[in-house]
């Protein structure tokens, strides 16, 4: 047994958190600043945040994640950053060019009350910031939400750059919310599909799944330009996928440049996608291709040609909220029972949400916002389920309680391939299921009593 | 930025103006002290090590916390590490550095969880300790260890928690389980190196000397400054068994609470890892009387040396007897490796940038395999490190070491017990025995080499630009941007998830790891046909 310590009663906590279903903002605001083109995200905090978020990233896709870092010492953290951050920005645009350099905040600079926006005003009166070059920012501070607030609060940050010209520009802005590059890349592919012009931001395809060519390029050709992010503010609308990760930044969009919106979930499954393509449709006035169509009907006939397997089998999960509301919507539709939910994230609108998708399954349904991976163990203990579905650390649960297991979520790092192959759209879906079904008959395979083993299944 | 094949036509020193060329005045004198020549000078020159980073610059180091929790504390096996703070600094900490571990026959490992108190901003605001101390409760009330570790994270320094009066007071409450607390905060110090040091004093505060059930042995020692990346330490422990050595305290790879509880028992002190551990090594010494030597079981040659070292302290026939019976046994797999991987291997150049000892230990087995090392550096090491500690005390105080605790230690009234006479010594110094001793990375390398601290990336990039080497070493935030251009990397923080490298196997293993890395078809593939060939021709020829 791995975690051979984690008791089956459960004993309510009030101070610990162990093995934590989340972790803290900057990471967030780094993933997104880096799906800008030209973009150095810089954290404004002690080294080790930095190293500890590249880290994380890098072992994720197996790519470069280049940030920057105010490099605090002591006598910062006394005296203030201002002055760390001033010679930051002189020497990234020196040294690195890059089109934008976005800040994040830690838990380090927030307690000691830095003012980013004061800094940066200063940064611009001293002449450190290039002309057409950019320094945006956000508040993140790691004893606040979670790596999604983060998230979220670098993509309201981008929005800082839109500016309304009064003339609509005919785009639909897409905020993705926080799914992987492969997915990104997918999203305008729907759209192009549908011609529909899109602004995708954050847009971290072609940044973070770059090829292998013998050339480096710190800032690679992929991420929503400076430009497109001033555009956005002319947009006829916005779609924010997921509630957690995405509506902050168009609310504040339609609140600064009257841009609308409409929070949609991220398009897992097929009735998140049906969401999806059907608002993009009429706020775009276009009509649904065959083409689509078609992919919509190969996952319906996917999820037919295999339903006995998904049958009332019960499933656990643990993840981000955004993420986790789409899946346990998917996963319903499928017969499955999701019976054990747990996000790090704050938020008890989550619990209500999945109370609410999950009303019809005749048995108790464990969920919990601010909950960890220790709390989901013991629930697994106390009531079995035949599938656990969350990041990589889920593993070790897996491993003891012998559940097959599905990679998914942030982060992922033992495995590959979600840097490639998306899980949004009908597509998506279709490796979605793939991926369960596998699962599920592999352990029927490898569990099946030599008189009932199958060939054909 | 593409590579050229281009022949080495490059000086040293003109790889260092180009290195500095980019940079704003004062970035390039600050960064022009720490870029030096190895003029192959009788004594090494001297480098800037140990300061800041400067601001902006992508550094590859991290901060306190990761040396204090990640390096040295993160190992043990049945202390549980309860982080005060943001849930991140857990987290990023969670079973990331590949610190192996044998449970052992009580099966207290807790290896595979992260505690935290996931401080919020009320707690930022109102004050964290009562969170803490109900924390500290809980995991008591779970899990009942015989030990709790509690380290800070940035905020609690500058909201003021007294983590070491909670600690005081719930040890004292639970009577059987040591609870202990190191302030490392992030911001201290400029880089993982005040971790570890802040670790050490802890160590040595709270643990060292507190238990006497010590493993039985004839030869006893110690071994500071090794953690058991990917099963190093398992390979170093067959080897000191081999040879009928004990090893009483590991610090810290693969080592549970009652090993350092006991190390003052041992009768020699073994240090790996200068950097992170020698504070440990000279406390042991002032205090019981135990002498260190440095030794490197990186490498064959390193590793029968240090084998040869611990015989002669000892000066026992039989031990000496049975450590060259052991290592003339050993080295035959580890020479018929190296006549396998040689033909492929042999004039081949490498970079190591990494670690406080790593950068050095690891050119040993470069050399073992007949490759050249053009260029080297440490991210977190003192200029001990890299000159010999012959500097220590011309080294400066400034104002992020002043603010590092130094412990100061005194010969335990009962405890102490000098190990060896100071004539013993003195005989053993005269047939050449080094107590004490480090002589750095500079002396092993060869004239025009060059030695570059704390290495940032676009440092990196050029240095790869310009000199091409066969293959480059650093850790995980390098190397997909070292891959992109087509050079083989090798981790050598995590190893790449492989291991052990340390020990004779160790060797071995590495032997082949970079035979692999350096025959490997994959990097033949960064070309398409067409890009390869972009005419287009006359006439296709079908067939």
């Amino acid at each position: 047994m791995l975690l051979r310590h984690t008791p089956k009663e459960v004993m309510d906590r009030h101070a610990v958190t162990i093995n934590p279903a989340k972790t803290c903002q900057p990471i967030g605001a780094m993933y997104a600043a880096l799906g800008i083109h030209g973009c150095l995200p810089h954290s404004h905090g002690s080294q080790g945040c930095c190293a500890y978020h590249r880290s994380a990233l890098t072992r994720h896709y197996k790519e470069p994640v280049s940030a920057s870092t105010s490099s605090f010492t002591e006598g910062a953290s006394v005296f203030g950053g201002q002055s760390n951050l001033l010679q930051a920005i002189e020497n990234i645009f020196t040294i690195y060019d890059p089109e934008v350099i976005a800040v994040h905040t830690t838990c380090l600079s927030e307690t000691i009350g830095d003012d980013i926006k004061q800094i940066r005003d200063k940064a611009s009166k001293q002449g450190l910031i290039p002309e057409g070059k950019h320094v945006i920012y956000c508040s993140t501070p790691s004893y606040v939400g979670s790596h999604v607030t983060g998230f979220s609060n670098m993509c309201k940050g981008m929005t800082e750059l839109s500016e309304s010209t009064g003339r609509k520009n005919g785009k639909v802005n897409v905020l993705p919310g926080w799914v992987e590059p492969s997915d990104m890349e997918e999203i305008k592919r729907l759209a192009g599909l549908m011609n529909v012009p899109i602004t995708l931001f954050p847009d971290t395809s072609g940044i973070l799944n770059g090829p292998l060519t013998g050339e480096y390029h710190m800032f690679p050709e992929g991420g929503v330009t400076v430009r497109e992010l001033i555009g956005a503010g002319d947009a006829i609308g916005t779609l924010a996928l997921g509630e957690w990760c995405s509506a902050d930044a168009a609310r504040h969009l339609d609140t600064k440049c009257k841009v609308p919106c409409k929070v949609l979930d991220i398009p897992f499954g097929l009735a998140a996608t049906d969401r999806f393509i059907d608002t993009l449709r009429t706020v775009a006035g276009t009509s649904v291709p065959d083409d689509i169509n078609r992919e919509r009907g190969q996952l319906v006939d996917m999820m037919s040609d295999t339903a006995q397997y998904y049958y009332h089998k019960k499933v656990a999960l643990c993840g981000d909220p955004d993420q986790l509301i789409s899946m346990v919507e998917f996963l319903v539709s499928i017969d499955m029972w999701p019976v054990h939910i747990v996000t790090g994230t704050p938020g008890k609108k989550f619990e209500k949400r999945i109370k609410e998708l999950t009303a019809g399954i005749p048995c108790e349904v464990n969920v919990r916002a601010a909950g960890d991976m220790f709390l989901l163990h013991q629930w697994i203990k106390n009531e079995p389920v035949d599938l656990l579905i969350s990041n990589t650390y889920g593993k070790y649960i897996a491993r003891d309680e012998d559940i097959p297991f599905l990679r998914f979520g942030f982060p992922i790092l033992d495995r590959v391939g979600h840097q490639y192959f998306p899980n949004v759209g009908y597509k998506g879906g279709l490796r979605l299921l793939e991926r369960i079904l596998g699962l599920l008959l592999d352990r029927k395979d490898r569990d099946d009593p030599e008189t009932t083993f199958e060939l054909t299944l | 930025m593409a590579i050229q094949n281009k022949p080495a036509q490059w000086t040293a020193a003109e790889v260092k103006e180009e290195l500095l060329k980019k940079y704003p005045p004062k970035v390039a004198r600050k960064r022009s002290h720490s870029i030096v020549i190895n003029e192959g000078a009788a004594e090494a020159p001297e480098i800037q090590a140990n300061v800041r980073t400067i601001p902006g610059v992508i550094t590859m180091r991290g901060c306190t916390y990761a040396g204090c929790k990640g390096v040295i504390m993160g190992p043990t096996r049945d202390i549980v590490n309860l982080v005060h703070g943001p849930i991140g600094c857990s987290f990023y900490a969670w079973l990331t550095r590949r610190n192996q571990t044998d449970p052992g026959p009580d099966g207290e490992n807790y290896m595979p969880y992260a505690f935290s108190t996931d401080m919020q901003d009320s707690d930022i605001i109102f004050g964290g300790e009562k969170k803490l101390k109900v924390a500290v409760q809980e995991v008591y009330d779970l899990l009942h260890p015989k030990a709790i570790a509690i380290f800070a994270t940035c905020p609690v320094g500058l909201i003021g928690d007294d983590i070491h009066a909670v600690a005081r007071e719930m040890k004292e409450k639970f009577g059987d389980c040591n609870v202990f607390a190191f302030s490392c905060e992030g911001y201290k110090g400029v880089s993982q190196s005040a971790g570890h040091h802040i670790a050490n004093n802890q160590v040595f505060k709270h643990l060292v000397g507190t238990e006497t059930n010590v493993k039985e042995g004839k030869y006893k020692i110690n071994l500071l400054g090794e953690y058991n990346i990917g099963g190093d330490e398992f390979e170093i422990n067959r080897v000191l068994k081999k040879c009928g050595i004990t090893n009483v305290a590991t610090f810290s790879g693969n080592s549970s609470y009652d090993q350092f509880c006991t190390a003052h028992l041992a009768d020699l002190s073994c240090v790996m890892c200068h950097r992170s551990i020698n504070y440990v090594a000279d406390m042991l010494e002032i205090k019981y009387g135990i002498p260190w030597i440095k030794v490197n079981f990186v490498g064959a040659e390193g590793t029968a040396k240090s084998l040869r070292k611990i015989g002669q302290y000892f000066g026992d026939k039989e031990l000496i007897d049975r450590i060259e019976e052991v290592i003339a046994e050993e080295l035959k797999a580890v020479e018929a490796a190296l006549a396998e991987v040689r033909p492929h291997t042999q004039g081949k150049t490498s970079m190591l940038f990494v670690g406080g000892s790593r950068a050095h230990h690891y050119q040993d087995l470069f050399h073992e395999m007949g490759m050249k090392t053009l260029a080297a550096g440490y991210e977190f090491a003192h200029r001990d490190d890299y000159e010999g500690r012959r500097v220590i005390p011309n080294l400066k105080v400034d104002a992020d070491s002043r603010n590092i605790e130094e412990l100061v230690v005194e010969a335990d009234p009962n405890e102490y017990r000098p190990r060896k006479s100071e004539e013993e010594k003195g005989k053993l110094g005269e047939a050449g025995f080094k107590f004490k001793d480090y002589e750095g990375m500079i002396p092993d390398m060869e004239k025009g080499s060059l030695i570059i601290d704390d290495l940032n990336q676009y440092e990196a990039e050029k240095l790869i630009e310009i000199i091409k080497p066969d293959i480059f070493c650093a850790g995980i935030k390098e190397k997909f941007s070292i891959q992109k251009l087509g050079i083989p990397m090798k981790q050598l923080h995590s190893y790449d998830y492989g291991g052990p490298y340390a020990g004779f196997k160790g060797a071995v293993n590495f032997y082949h790891e970079i035979d692999r890395l350096l025959s490997s078809r994959i990097w033949g593939y960064m070309k398409a046909p067409w890009q390869e060939n972009p005419e287009l021709s006359a006439t296709y020829v079908w067939e």
